[in-house]
């Protein structure tokens, strides 16, 4: 009697099942670099230079996922924090590190505030977190567009007629991040193999890293694992469900104001009113390509993710000119695939949530069956 | 006074708020010298150029599938069923017709597959259904590039193959039912009487259907399931007919919606098609289980009413257009406040 037990098929399967978006990607990005025609040196000084960029924003998506609140499309806000710190030490003209560090102290109370709000709402639409924290992006956005695009000039004082629109009041489209343009890039940067590597960037996210290996087995982490788990069972073991959810969120969100003046400190300039909505989707998709899911993530799928996703969308458009003869075609592709990626990770993990439920009960079936069996 | 209180509480206070802005909107403008016969009837042509769009959100409420963010997997279908109908050469009204007799199939067969990937996740849906849309956008992208359109009304002209970001409709079926029995009062006021018949008839048609007995199963399945399956309803087969029913409905919304705007969006046109709808549909008083064609009306409305008004009223008061924040403001506020609400949450 052993109908009920796991074949090793059954095992395999469920592995590459887990892993089916990565297996995926890597199939999508080796046939794209294969018909790039980029050379191996060109890749890596690109993927080295993205992963710097980016992987302190994803990091921060790590935290309410342990908290069991899912991806947290509301680190937009943190986005946006971010942003009106750059903003205020553009207008001071307050540059290098100390312009970064200053940056970050704006930020820090107002992504406080906006990750404190976030989690009140999502307390209150539990079991539908994604897609309220999704709205809620677009609601802070509004918010964010009326202060910027209206208070900054009468309300809040910019002096520096470069960042105000023409009219007088509003930042413009673009900011020149001129003062801390690779500011922490610069700091330590290394040659390897003809490649640079930005270490102090690096040196910057493993800290990070560091403080979520230990943030998990704190005290506070545990919480959130208990939370994430399960709800009610937590709330009678003592933990204050409520309070520990919205902590998630905002340490969630503070992070992500400090990963994107990383981000911009590389890229340059600030694209005032696109650069938040974009970031929340490319980072969200970047983790569900290392295998993350809406339940459970690590560090590990934060870089495999950040590599994998950006070589797709450093290699496509060439592919596509290269393979159908438009550059344009391997651009739309590369907005369908990171699109489609988040799709495919969320339809997964739904069928998944309810495939463990009948695979767990039907294991334990097989168990008491083998112990019946043994007493005989 | 009960019976006012009474009123406020089923009416909702947000929707309040909402009326009354719109009202003072109304109030204020003639005195800033806003029109407002133009007033009223701009609102009017945005009400039935949008109202079809919204109500491809009913069927899929009252099945318990949830807001339908997939949207813009209906629009597609009525982009695809519209340059098809101007590929085979159909012009004027005809081609209207014809648009939405090539749109109806393809408007039931990806109907028919979001219906049935929705059935698999049941709970996840709204999250799911949204990113369903943006991806089928994003795969449109590509193939509205490769398919093989040549009609040069469509095309562009230097490559000679892809189809325009935004193609008139002029020729084929710009203002069909705009035009038709319009009625005009005075020099400003306009009603288009054809276009806001055509929803008269699309709302009929959903209400009648809802009264039905597939439609009572369908209401059944959205707001009690366990008794729905308890009574003999197939479950999964009413849901995916409720979807097939709204993405057919946004592609028919998306046919008429050009009609009077006049050009045919392409690309990522589509893409934010939903987020409108949605609030729309949310300020009528519809929440995330239940939705009638009352809230249909009174949410576009109230929602196209605010969206014509804020821009001029505004422009005159304080010489700054601030209708962009705050149509973003409103609509996604009223999304999160029917997201948030207790009674919705433990379905």
């Amino acid at each position: 009697m052993s109908e009920l037990r796991e074949t090793k098929g059954e095992k395999f399967f469920n592995i590459i099942e887990k892993n089916a978006v990565s297996i995926l990607f890597l199939i999508i990005c080796a046939v794209g670099i294969a018909f790039s025609g980029y050379s191996l040196g060109y890749l890596g000084q690109e993927i080295i230079t993205r992963v710097a960029r980016n992987s302190f924003l994803i990091i921060s998506l790590l935290i309410p996922i342990m908290a069991g609140m899912g991806l947290n499309f509301g680190m937009t806000l943190g986005a946006m924090a971010g942003q009106i710190g750059l903003i205020f030490i553009s207008d001071w003209g307050i540059a290098g590190i100390p312009g970064m560090v200053l940056a970050m102290i704006i930020s820090t109370p107002i992504s406080a505030l906006l990750g404190w709000l976030c989690g009140k709402i999502l307390n209150m639409a539990k079991g539908r977190e994604m897609v309220t924290s999704y709205i809620i992006g677009f609601f802070i956005n509004g918010i964010y567009q009326l202060i910027v695009l209206y208070g900054m000039g009468p309300v809040i004082p910019i002096k520096d007629p470069a960042l105000v629109l023409p009219r007088g009041y509003g930042i413009r489209n673009t900011v020149n991040l001129i003062g801390i343009r690779r500011a922490l890039d610069d700091v330590l940067a290394i040659r390897v193999f003809g490649l640079s590597i930005p270490l102090m960037t690096f040196i910057v996210i493993a800290l990070l890293c560091l403080f979520m290996v230990w943030f998990k087995k704190s005290k506070l982490g545990q919480d959130m694992r208990a939370v994430g788990q399960d709800m009610e069972v937590a709330r009678a073991a003592g933990i204050r469900v409520e309070h520990t959810r919205i902590v998630s969120i905002v340490i969630s969100t503070i992070l992500a104001g400090y990963g994107m003046i990383i981000y911009l400190q590389n890229m340059g300039t600030l694209n005032t009113y696109n650069s938040h909505m974009q970031i929340g989707m490319f980072s969200i998709a970047a983790l569900l390509v290392g295998g993350a899911s809406v339940n459970r993530a690590s560090i590990g799928n934060v870089f495999l993710g950040v590599t994998l996703f950006h070589l797709m969308f450093i290699v496509s458009p060439m592919a596509g000119k290269n393979l159908i003869g438009q550059a344009q075609l391997g651009e739309f592709f590369r907005v369908f695939v990171s699109y489609g990626v988040i799709t495919l990770a969320l339809v997964l993990y739904e069928i998944r949530k309810r495939r463990s439920r009948t695979r767990a009960g039907r294991l334990l079936a097989q168990d008491q069956l083998d112990a019946i069996k043994e007493e005989q | 006074m009960t019976k006012i209180r009474k009123f406020m509480k089923s009416f909702g206070w947000p929707r309040i708020i909402i009326g009354l802005f719109l009202l003072s909107l109304f109030i204020i403008a003639p005195f800033v010298g806003v029109n407002l016969g133009t007033s009223l009837s701009d609102t009017l042509i945005r009400f039935g150029m949008n109202s079809v769009l919204v109500l491809a959100m009913v069927p899929m409420i009252h099945s318990g599938c949830g807001l339908n963010f997939g949207l813009p997997l209906g629009i597609i279908a009525g982009l695809l069923g519209g340059t098809l109908s101007i590929q085979f050469g159909f012009t004027g009204g005809l081609s209207f017709l014809m648009a939405i007799i090539l749109a109806t199939p393809f408007g039931l067969l990806f109907g028919w597959g979001y219906g049935s990937l929705l059935n698999r996740v049941k709970g996840g849906e709204m999250m799911i259904a949204t990113y369903v849309g943006f991806s089928s956008v994003a795969f449109m992208c590509m193939m509205w590039l490769i398919l093989p359109y040549n009609h040069p009304t469509m095309i562009w002209g230097y490559a000679g193959s892809g189809l325009r970001t935004t193609i008139s409709t002029e020729g084929f079926y710009l203002h069909t039912l705009n035009n038709f029995l319009q009625i005009q009062i005075g020099e400003k006021l306009i009603i288009p009487t054809g276009m806001i018949l055509f929803f008269a008839l699309m709302a009929f048609l959903v209400w009648a259907f809802l009264h039905t007995k597939t439609g009572t199963a369908m209401t059944a399945v959205g707001s009690n399931p366990v008794f729905a399956r308890a009574s003999g309803i197939n479950i999964d087969r009413t849901r995916t007919l409720s979807v097939m029913m709204s993405t057919w409905l946004g592609a028919i919304g998306i046919l008429v919606y050009q009609q009077s705007f006049g050009f045919i969006q392409l690309y990522m046109g589509p893409f934010y098609m939903a987020l409108p709808a949605v609030s729309a549909i949310l300020i009528g008083g519809a929440s995330v289980n239940k939705a009638s064609i009352t809230n249909v009306v009174i949410g576009t409305l109230f929602f196209q009413g605010i969206l014509t008004m804020t821009p001029s009223v505004m422009n005159s008061i304080i010489h700054t257009d601030m209708s962009e924040v705050i149509r973003i403001v409103v609509s996604n506020g009223m999304i999160l406040y029917a997201l948030t609400r207790k009674s919705e949450v433990s379905r």
